[in-house]
């Protein structure tokens, strides 16, 4: 207990005391003790000037936070239905065999957990699975024995990595064997560019005539709502508050997305001088980035950029000479949680709480972080607005279609021969993407994610675009051999686990809707389920508070509108009225085991 | 034209809708007028007679006796009603779904404070039928045409439903109906 306590009074130090910092607090206890016990909830607190129950909640809340001790090592394989399609359960499966446990057991030894998480950010080199902070990637069953018996002997993840992926991922402080898979480039994001051309240009004019450019692009955020990014550093400016700030939203959570991985690894200094453009211009002087506890293995690379952009005037006081202009950037680490992509959330966990969605309004642009007008933007967005300074709103403006500016990134995986990253201009079609990344024998592809759209070939012919498939990124492919009611689930299953429990209709109604669709699946159901289906997904869609509950019953309801011949094959009008899902003799069977007689009533 | 004739049943309930019913008062003069009631613990019939056209289901399904006569009433009923909240949701003995089975026994017969039971005997009868794994709305067991929540349904309610759907008019409850606080 001695050591815990100086280890936690040191932490709290460091972090000033102060309870905005209690996920860094909270991660770093993690980090040294192995597990944050609960004997340490009242220091923490008291070194964070604020209350246990807050410490607890925000433990509780973050699923790679835990009071429990895990061991040494804690492997993290990503359960999601393209790992799964991809041999994710033969792994799981040696995983287990090979460390003689289960998953969420530890070894007896006390060296190794095993535990699954969601989409981890690697859809385009599946199955893989995080190592302590390592992605161990493309694991097949015969791979994992011997990558267990290293882990064993060296104890050091970072020893299962023999090669390096490409680019920076191969940088001294990255080390990982991570691909970027960047199978097309366009001429916004991955185009070859001159360094802080953008930034310097923005620095000639006023932050209103930077708004007005930034506007005059047709810009629209890139995580997928597509609100205009010139309008919303616009509100930032004008409302009234003594501190504005501006955040990066890197908590790409949505399975199948790894588009921020790719800019993060190979774009960071793009995306630092695209954030530091949105603080001159909406007149802040803090950045935050919020990285997602799955990309730590980014972490010192991205404080090394941040350090040497201020070794080079790029960040900090008086920057590029502009005595006026002050703008830093922290980072802010997330502990694996989805629901932390809705900006509401996001700012609630970087204020160092549970994260809780809020409502909206306020927006963020009147009260966000520190109840201060804040911008909050996708890695992408910033990307592309330091371009736009650099190369003119005429020069984005003219690439996409009207409503949709500029280019997009996807992240194409599944069921294609060449999964990765594609730069395309808004209004490619979906069917010359599927092309591009080699997809044959295509039934459907959920676009944007399981809160975006599955579609069918029907759809193929659409554009990407957000007048019609609109996608923060995602392009998940799914060939004909695929169930589309196996996918479905897999998503209702996902957002249960991922809803954060604060309004009944996602609480409640997603796990209603999941067992209606278990239901069906298996052979018990009836007509009826479909309309029920349709009717309780709108509930929950109109009902819940933010995004997430807004957009989980998608995956059900654009199925529902595109498969329905799927659905209709498997359900089947019932004339007794009875409920086939209902089975007596399995109802009373334990009451039979302890009365030692069978049923009276029902055994014939 | 013969009249429509209704059947009621209590399964896991505590009889409080049926109550209710009978608080509809003299209204039940005019009510008998234009059905007539076929199995129920009102008139004391043990089985469905004909065919009916309404079902009255009050309770969830705690044992298989229960199922048994939701079955006879779905067979033998063109429209059921789940009356009042235990055969809406399970209700008040849906509260043992999180215990298990056993130990709710053992509660019942052996352990329970108020229990007296020197031999320590637990009732084995094969008459006293079988409980189920948890205790069922209706509408799990049996397809369900309507509901009508309440702890019960106020005899307004009930009323309001029964002559709506006799008369053949859409059913509209007013606000004051289904609210309960």
């Amino acid at each position: 207990m001695s050591k815990s306590k100086s280890v936690v009074t040191e932490i709290c130090n460091r972090y000033g005391n102060t309870r905005v910092r209690l996920m860094d607090i909270v991660r770093d206890v993690q980090q040294e003790l192995g597990h944050v016990p609960r004997e340490a909830f009242d220091l923490i607190a008291k070194g964070a000037h604020t209350h246990r129950v807050e410490v607890e909640s925000v433990i509780s809340f973050y699923a790679f936070l835990s009071e429990r001790k895990k061991g040494d090592v804690v492997i993290r394989l990503c359960d999601d239905i393209i790992d799964r399609y991809q041999g994710g359960e033969a792994v799981a499966e040696a995983l287990t065999r090979a460390l003689g446990i289960g998953f969420n057991e530890t070894t007896s030894d006390g060296r190794v957990t095993l535990e699954k998480t969601p989409s981890i950010g690697m859809s385009d080199q599946a199955p893989a699975m995080m190592v302590n902070d390592v992605m161990v990637t493309r694991l097949t069953p015969e791979l994992i024995p011997g990558l267990v018996a290293k882990l064993r002997q060296t104890n050091d993840p970072q020893s299962l990595v023999e090669s390096y992926g490409d680019g920076n991922n191969a940088h001294a402080l990255i080390r990982s064997m991570v691909c970027n898979n960047i199978r097309e480039s366009g001429a916004v994001i991955l185009a070859d560019y001159k360094r802080e051309r953008g930034l310097r240009k923005a620095l000639t004019e006023t932050p209103a005539d930077v708004i007005a450019d930034v506007k005059a692009s047709g810009l629209r955020g890139r995580g997928g709502a597509g609100f205009l990014t010139g309008l919303k550093w616009e509100l930032t400016r004008e409302s009234p508050g003594a501190e504005k700030f501006v955040l990066c939203n890197a908590d790409e959570g949505e399975p199948g997305t790894f588009k921020d991985r790719v800019l993060l690894t190979e774009r960071a200094d793009l995306m630092i001088e695209g954030m530091t453009i949105a603080g001159y211009a909406t007149g802040a002087e803090t950045g935050i980035i919020y990285l997602r506890g799955e990309y730590a293995y980014l972490r010192p690379y991205l404080e090394d950029v941040l350090n040497r952009r201020r070794a080079g005037k790029l960040l900090g006081n008086g920057i590029l000479g502009n005595a006026e202009f002050h703008f830093d950037v922290r980072i802010q680490m997330g502990a694996g949680a989805y629901i932390c992509g809705e900006e509401t959330s996001l700012i609630s966990s970087c204020e160092g709480t549970r994260g809780d969605p809020s409502d909206r309004t306020p927006f963020p642009v009147a009260k966000g972080y520190l109840v201060s007008p804040t911008a909050v933007n996708n890695v992408e967005t910033y990307c592309c607005a330091a371009r736009i300074m650099d190369q003119g709103a005429g020069w984005f403006a003219a690439i996409g279609t009207q409503r949709s500016t500029g280019t997009k990134l996807l992240s194409v995986c599944g069921d294609c021969a060449r999964p990765g990253i594609y730069e395309v201009p808004f209004g490619t079609t979906l069917r010359e993407v599927l092309r591009r990344a080699g997809a044959e024998n295509t039934a459907a592809v959920q676009v944007g994610g399981p809160s975006g759209q599955m579609v069918g070939p029907a759809q193929f012919d659409q554009g990407i675009s957000y007048e019609e498939l609109a996608t923060g990124g995602s392009m998940m492919v799914f060939s004909n051999d695929r169930d589309i009611l196996e996918i479905v689930e897999a998503f209702m299953e996902f957002f249960v686990k991922e809803s954060c429990g604060y309004c009944v209709p996602c609480r409640v109604g997603n796990v209603l809707l999941k067992s209606r669709i278990e239901r069906i699946r298996q052979g018990d159901g009836a007509p009826a389920d479909l309309a029920y289906l349709k009717k309780l997904g709108e509930s929950v869609k109109r009902m819940s508070r933010c995004g997430l509950g807004q957009t989980s019953p998608n995956p059900i309801l654009t199925s529902l509108k595109n498969f329905q011949p799927v659905y209709n094959a498997l359900v089947r009008e019932d004339k007794t009225g009875l409920q086939k899902s209902f089975h007596i003799m399995r109802a009373v069977e334990e009451a039979s085991v302890i009365a030692g007689r069978r049923s009276e009533v029902f055994h014939a | 034209m013969s009249k429509p004739r209704v059947a009621t049943t209590s399964l896991a309930g505590c009889f409080g809708c049926h109550m209710s019913l009978l608080d509809i008062d003299e209204r039940i003069l005019s009510l008998i007028e234009r059905v007539d009631f076929d199995r129920s613990p009102i008139d004391d019939i043990k089985h469905i007679s004909q065919r009916c056209a309404i079902g009255l289901i009050e309770g969830g399904c705690c044992n298989e006796e229960n199922v048994r006569v939701l079955y006879e009433f779905r067979k033998n009923c063109d429209l059921l009603i789940s009356v009042g909240d235990c055969a809406t949701m399970g209700g008040i003995p849906a509260l043992r779904n999180n215990i298990p089975l056993q130990e709710c026994i053992d509660e019942a017969y052996r352990t329970g404070v108020t229990v007296y039971n020197p031999d320590d005997i637990t009732p084995q009868d094969p008459e006293i039928p079988l409980l189920l794994n948890r205790v069922y709305p209706c509408h799990e067991v049996v397809k369900i045409d309507y509901f009508l929540p309440g702890c019960p349904p106020s005899a307004d309610t009930l009323w309001a439903a029964l002559t709506a759907l006799l008369s053949g008019q859409p059913l509209e409850l007013p606000y004051e109906l289904l609210k309960y606080d």
